[in-house]
């Protein structure tokens, strides 16, 4: 293929009123449906017991692997049943719970004992500074599904140890961010002045550095979201997840690939239902990321 | 620390290494023997309280936490990782016979992702804000929300399963090694594009690019032995860290592909309860990704005379 290079594309691209205007009007067109699949998978996860018309769980073997609606089957099931005769839709309702539960759960969780570290680590120095350091380049040496398939080699698999997975395995992407800003944010006047006038560690901590860091911490978060959304699948994929026979998206898609040939919605619906979710809360990470701190583009 | 001699770097990461080694066979003890009497996952169900009582007496657990931990880490010293449970072969010989298998797919992997990413990014960088560009981007975005094991199903379902063209698993020949080096490599290539694409167009911005056009080279020149060669210093970077994503990789692609590597076997020994093969598994990919990163780090220091040691 030819390439066209003009000298167009050495020079920086000044953003010009206009481009700007465009691009507004691409992400509206994009808030839309991000802000209705956001809104469908709140309402199934919260209210999955109330909307969903079967109980996930329940096995009605006469009624197994009956089409969704839209290929040939009824409007009794519209996303179709599994192996098992169990409602999908119910399911599939029932895996954005899990999928919410992780995510409000690990992602805070994980934050905070990456900001604390991070903050000890940069505001001491020293010794802390160094073993801290230390437990983080171990963290990224050691991958976190290794650490998910030795627990659950020795604990078995349950959603309280994914969640506990996550957190051990997110937290020191905030330390790092942390300790890097507050070594920043050490040297910085007010916080020397706050010093000088013999504030206690305590309060300096709490009134000049902490509220820095909110929004680099509420980037990352939400950057991560996706991330512990796809792990909590690949985990329950492999069985070493949430517990068997739970509707994990991850293992329903796990227990549906054996009938994939002749029932391949099995795969295609819990897998569709990752992906929506995951490209919605990357793009709003991003959004998140450009509204507060731009100089992070290059976070991921 | 602050030297500018390689070969001291090297030793003092070679060290690190070793810590980080260490501080892995720790965790690896402490969550298997500590948190949970290792009789549940060793011993049958069917076990009798007689068999248990020498299962004990043949691990060791019956000594003081001190002098099990001492030993667990003088065996680990002497690559006695145990046996398997069910064939009784060492355990460290179970891994290091499927280490090749796993190899290939890596390999194989990170030349598609190093070949697709820098290729469109290096495209979308030139084409900016066109189609091309828009493109390219929105296949980044998408290849990273698809989740690997989810994507293997799919290239099964359309290539293999309906029109039969490729093998839905197993290993033995080229064909087999298409669908899960594609798997095992889309997300390391769309990080790549993304970081190739922004470094490109950092550099096409910058006055060395300008200098080499006014000097009147070819474009091709510009864009490859100037711009992407700089642009290719944070790509070495995250090599290392996608060391550590490929052997996670490996553990789904080889599930989703009956491929018989050290992925696969080590979620067999899971499965199995064959618990010193999971143990032996863990700690050489552990110990892999280590090496991984301490190569990717020297050759990164050997590229750019100006990351000094220490300054990392």
């Amino acid at each position: 293929m030819s390439m066209q290079i003009g000298p167009d594309v050495a020079i920086p691209a000044l953003e010009t009123e206009r481009s700007r205007g465009t691009r507004n009007w691409k992400r509206l067109a994009l808030l839309l449906p991000s802000a209705l699949v956001v809104t469908l998978f709140l309402v199934a996860a919260i209210f999955a017991d109330l909307l969903s018309p079967y109980d996930p769980l329940e096995i009605v073997l006469p009624d197994r692997l009956i089409p969704p609606a839209f290929s040939g089957g009824t409007w009794d099931h519209p996303l179709g049943t599994d192996q098992l005769g169990r409602d999908i839709l119910a399911r599939t309702m029932h895996g954005a719970r899990i999928s919410l539960m992780v995510v409000v759960i690990a992602v805070p969780a994980a934050a905070a004992v990456g900001t604390l570290v991070g903050l000890l680590s940069g505001w001491r120095l020293g010794w802390t500074d160094k073993v801290l350091m230390r437990l983080v380049d171990m963290q990224l040496a050691f991958p976190a599904l290794l650490f998910a398939v030795l627990v659950a080699a020795v604990w078995g698999p349950s959603l309280r140890n994914v969640i506990l997975i996550i957190t051990l395995w997110t937290w020191s992407g905030y330390a790092r961010l942390v300790r890097a800003d507050v070594l920043s944010l050490r040297e910085q006047e007010y916080v020397l002045a706050a010093r000088s006038i013999g504030a206690p560690d305590r309060r300096v901590l709490a009134r000049h550095v902490l509220p820095n860091l909110i929004n680099v911490v509420v980037i990352l978060m939400t950057m991560e979201v996706a991330t512990v959304i796809l792990f909590e699948a690949g985990l329950s994929f492999l069985n070493v997840g949430v517990e068997a026979g739970s509707s994990s998206w991850g293992i329903m898609i796990s227990e549906g690939r054996n009938f994939m040939p002749i029932a391949s919605w099995l795969i295609w619906i819990p897998g569709i239902a990752i992906v929506l979710i995951s490209l919605t809360a990357m793009m709003m990470g991003d959004w998140v990321r450009d509204a507060l701190d731009p100089r992070l583009r290059n976070l991921r | 620390m602050t030297s500018n001699n390689l070969w001291q770097v090297l030793a003092s990461r070679l060290l690190q290494g070793l810590l980080v080694v260490f501080l892995v066979v720790t965790a690896v003890f402490f969550v298997s023997r500590v948190t949970r009497d290792p009789i549940a996952y060793l011993a049958d169900i069917q076990s009798s309280e007689a068999e248990i009582d020498a299962l004990r007496e043949r691990f060791g657990l019956n000594d003081p936490l001190y002098v099990q931990y001492g030993n667990f880490l003088w065996d680990t010293v002497q690559l006695d990782m145990g046996r398997s449970l069910h064939n009784g072969r060492p355990a460290l010989n179970e891994v290091t016979s499927r280490v090749v298998k796993t190899l290939q797919l890596g390999a194989g992997s990170l030349l598609f992702a190093l070949v697709l990413g820098l290729l469109t990014g290096v495209i979308a960088s030139l084409r900016r804000g066109r189609p091309t560009d828009w493109l390219a981007r929105l296949l980044a975005v998408i290849g990273q929300a698809v989740p690997d094991f989810w994507l293997g199903l799919m290239l099964v379902f359309l290539f293999a399963v309906e029109p039969g063209w490729l093998p839905t698993g197993g290993s033995g020949s080229l064909k087999h090694m298409l669908m899960p080096i594609i798997t095992m490599g889309t997300f390391t290539a769309t990080a790549l594009m993304r970081l190739t694409r922004s470094g490109m167009i950092d550099s096409l911005g910058s006055d060395f690019v300008r200098t080499a056009r006014a000097k009147g080279l070819p474009e091709r020149a510009v864009v490859y032995r100037h711009a992407l060669r700089h642009a290719l210093l944070p790509v070495v970077t995250i090599l290392g860290l996608q060391a550590g994503r490929l052997m996670a990789g490996a553990l789904v692609v080889e599930t989703v592909f009956a491929w018989p590597g050290i992925g696969r076997l080590t979620i067999d020994s899971i499965g199995g309860g064959d618990f010193p093969v999971t143990q032996a598994a863990i700690m050489l990919i552990a110990v892999s990704i280590v090496l991984a990163n301490i190569v990717v780090d020297m050759s990164y220091r050997l590229i750019d005379p100006r990351i000094r040691a220490g300054a990392a």
